[in-house]
């Protein structure tokens, strides 16, 4: 009888485990970046290719870095989001153009709206390396001090922005 | 009105599932005939009433009713016939019907081929199969209602997942279910010997031939899943050690470990308790499974619902069922007998460590599915396990089991002499460990790892052919005479064993010998590898039923004789906005020329991945041949013995106990 009990005993730690796993976010991956500052770099400006772009300039303010590319589909569902959010004027987005081409990515801005302030182009995607770009699109809320201090993996959801971006956002630009 | 028609046949088929997982139980208990004899006719009910309301579901698909939630989340007007049909099980919803559909097929299944079974044992056996159903139609007429409306409709549908328009996806699902629920039987024969309390011979051989049967879909349903992945995600890989993936996997290992075990059980009496787990675990593995894509605990490419409400029911019904059985098995399995003695070298010892090693590698498969989850719950941090640990773990345990695959065929049962075995495969010893020399010497590449694969391939190889012919020299008979005179379940077991072998060869060769290469191609650029030059002819659109495809030609030549021209293509599925890949492959005996486009470049180029894959064929071929092997055993001269009489259930348990 004992012995016969240790299989149930063994089930039942994989069930403790499996319930607690209920309650967690796989998909909640914790970027090693965040709470480091925002790796620099230096990238020409996707509506003038000869004017550069650096992180360095939006030093003292909150601003969301969003990494996207025309070709990437869940971009499509949150670039109206976006679209929104810039309408508000609430918190200044600056856009990457990730492994993408300029006349695609200037169609899609001109189809869908124009949501950042501007875009950098990152045509081969090494940028995207330095910040551990798992896929498009990736958001992420740098503070005034160029800090990185959130990652979204994965489209901007009205959730996402209500719940969390937003809130975030506020209490960075308080301090 | 037929989504609510099948929805009423879900309800009905709840209570007939009800009163069979109830009557037919407590009638074995109490002696009542009527009551047991209830389950054959509402095994029946049962599965007219799912399979209406599964046709119910497919008729909605069909006919394009977007006025039903599921179907509009999975299905597009501008979709095929046949993959509207398959979008049926493309969701978790229908995924559940399906896994209800084929539950009540296997339970009509048990109840019309056993006549032979006691009246008792029957009833308990489909009793415990309407029980689990009870439980997988509460879960989906409460948290999971396939025919759920959508009011108001929508204009059109959001299509299927694009990775799930293709010819696998008819197939590869419904096989793999038929395996994961085919072990509900053998589950269903132990949870009903153990309530029972006969555990005999007899119940070994009668849960064998669906324990077989179950494990024939689920290797064809595995191979089909790597088939349709080496093709359709363009990595060129063919096994990912998906989460997903391991959760077909894990049943496999422990359902090949039962019906080792069931042989030993059916032959001689031993090992019943084992056995008994063992049926047991393969089925809670099928659940398992189960719950892991369908509850989102784990992320993973197969993953499609996430739902916690629907987790916790799920895990409610694992604990129920799993848990349950598990005390039935510690509170019963002490009083079953040892069965027949055996010495330390013989067949039951071989194969009991055979077993051991799957079993062993069925749970470090799951450890390695779970440890992420149970680091992640412990807060210790974020982890993936990749193919690196399976890879380590897996390869010391299954290379002894593999070894024993020679040996414990040729071991005689109760004991067998050690010299006089090592005598017999001295031979295929010896070639063997030759032939894993020299053949990657010559082949120009020599790692342990090729010499390991190569020796226990041509190990098998070997002891086979030994095994063979130890048993076909020794007889006057003309060959064909010979032949027939060794029963089919030998055979099977030769070929499925053989299977192994060429699927080990495969394995180790293109693991050892594959090359790839990424290139920037414009037109009419030559790219060269493994001998080979594969020119670029440019890039076609065109427009598909649902999708804009960009179609690219690459010829193949040799020597400036042409090979092969290869085809692969671009595809944007336009519903969904989603990007796929359809990989143009040459297959061959030898090797598969393997090509797929990746992203369009500047100035009309694209980069082209190449790939060479010699002998990848003989993974998946060696899969069907451990399949044909279950096969030939199930149409075994035993099997087909009908109406056998309850009393020699009796006389066969006493003779494996002399």
């Amino acid at each position: 009888m004992k012995r016969g009990l240790i299989p149930f005993a063994i089930f039942l730690v994989v069930v403790g485990f499996l319930f607690k796993g209920l309650f967690l976010d796989p998909r909640e991956v914790p970027s090693p970046l965040v709470g480091k500052p925002t790796p620099q770099f230096s990238l020409p400006r996707l509506d003038n290719p000869a004017t550069i772009f650096s992180p360095k300039e939006m030093l003292g303010k909150v601003w969301l870095f969003n990494v996207w590319a025309s070709w990437c589909g869940a971009c499509r569902d949150e670039h109206p989001i976006l679209v929104e959010l810039a309408k508000t004027g609430f918190v200044p987005v600056i856009g990457m153009d990730y492994k993408d081409t300029r006349p695609e990515a200037q169609q899609w801005l001109d189809q869908g709206g124009n949501p950042y302030n501007l875009v950098a182009v990152d045509a081969d995607g090494r940028v995207g390396i330095e910040y551990g770009v798992y896929g498009v699109p990736e958001t992420y809320v740098i503070d005034k001090a160029g800090m990185i201090a959130y990652k979204q993996i994965g489209p901007v959801t009205y959730d996402a922005l209500r719940d969390k971006i937003i809130p975030l956002v506020k209490r960075l630009q308080a301090q | 009105m037929i989504p609510e028609i099948g929805h009423f046949s879900l309800i009905l088929a709840l209570l007939v599932s009800l009163i069979l997982g109830s009557f037919p139980i407590i009638g074995a208990a109490r002696g009542n005939a009527v009551w047991m004899g209830l389950a054959k006719p509402l095994a029946s009910v049962q599965f007219i009433l799912i399979a209406f309301a599964f046709l119910c579901l497919v008729y909605a698909f069909a006919f394009m009713d977007y006025s039903v939630l599921y179907v509009a989340n999975n299905s597009n007007s501008k979709l095929p016939l046949q993959f509207r049909i398959a979008a049926v099980w493309g969701g978790h919803e229908g995924s559940l019907l399906l896994w209800s559909l084929i539950l009540s097929i296997w339970t009509v299944a048990v109840s019309l081929f056993s006549k032979h079974l006691p009246d008792d044992m029957r009833a308990r056996i489909l009793g415990v199969m309407g029980l689990i159903s009870v439980g997988f139609l509460l879960f989906m007429l409460m948290a999971s209602n396939p025919f759920e409306r959508l009011i108001p409709a929508a204009l059109d549908g959001r299509d299927l997942n694009p990775l799930l328009q293709d010819p696998g996806m008819i197939f590869h699902p419904p096989m793999l279910y038929m395996g994961y629920v085919g072990f509900s039987v053998a589950f269903a024969f132990s949870i009903a010997a153990l309530l029972g309390g006969q555990l005999d011979a007899a119940w070994a051989r009668w849960s064998r031939p669906w324990t077989i049967l179950a494990w024939i879909f689920l290797t064809v349903g595995i191979m089909a899943g790597s088939n349709w992945a080496y093709y359709e995600l363009g990595w060129g890989g063919w096994w990912f050690w998906d989460a997903v993936e391991n959760a077909s996997f894990m049943p496999w290992l422990v359902g090949t470990a039962l019906i080792h075990s069931l042989a030993v059980t059916e032959k001689r009496g031993s090992f019943k308790a084992w056995t008994v787990l063992l049926a047991i675990c393969a089925f809670s593995l099928s659940l398992l499974g189960t719950f892991l894509v369908r509850s989102g605990v784990l992320t993973s490419v197969h993953a499609f619902a996430t739902d916690p409400r629907r987790g916790i029911f799920i895990l409610a019904f694992l604990v129920i069922v799993i848990g349950g059985s598990l005390l039935l098995f510690a509170w019963r399995a002490s009083t079953v007998g040892r069965g027949g003695k055996f010495d330390v070298v013989s067949r039951e010892s071989f194969l009991l460590a055979n077993n051991v090693l799957l079993a062993v590698a069925a749970m470090s498969v799951l450890l390695g599915t779970l440890y992420p989850l149970f680091l992640d719950a412990l807060n210790l941090g974020k982890i993936s396990v990749g193919p690196p640990y399976f890879d380590a773990v897996f390869a010391p345990l299954m290379a002894p089991a593999i070894f024993l695959m020679g040996v414990g065929p040729i071991a005689r049962w109760k004991d067998a002499s050690l010299p006089g075995m090592a005598m017999r495969l001295r031979w295929a010893f010896g070639i063997s460990l030759a032939t894993a020399v020299i053949l990657p010497l010559m082949l120009g590449n020599f790692t342990p790892m090729i010499g390991l694969g190569l020796f226990l391939a041509f190990w098998v190889f070997a002891s086979s052919a030994e095994l063979v012919y130890q048993r076909l020299a020794k007889s006057d008979l003309p060959l064909m005479g010979r032949i027939k005179a060794n029963s089919r379940s030998w055979w099977g077991m030769v070929i499925a064993h053989l299977g192994i072998a060429v699927f080990v060869l495969g394995l180790t060769i293109v693991k050892g010998f594959e090359s790839e290469i990424a290139v920037k191609m414009l037109p009419g650029d030559v790219a060269h590898l493994a001998g080979y030059d594969f020119t670029f002819d440019g890039v076609v659109d065109h427009k598909g039923p649902n999708y804009e495809a960009s179609h690219g030609q690459i010829h193949v030549t040799k020597n400036g004789v042409l090979r092969t021209i290869l085809e692969p293509e671009k595809r944007l599925y336009t519903v969904t906005n989603m990007p796929m890949t359809e990989a143009g492959i040459s297959p061959h005996l030898i090797h598969d020329l393997y090509a797929s486009l990746g992203e369009p470049l500047e100035g009309g180029a694209w980069s082209v991945r190449i790939y060479h894959k010699p002998m990848v064929e003989w993974v998946w071929f060696g899969c069907l041949m451990m399949a044909f092997g279950g096969f030939l055993a199930l149409t075994d001269k035993r099997y087909r013995l009908k109406r056998r009489a309850p009393s020699k259930a009796a006389n066969s348990s006493k003779a494996a106990k002399i």
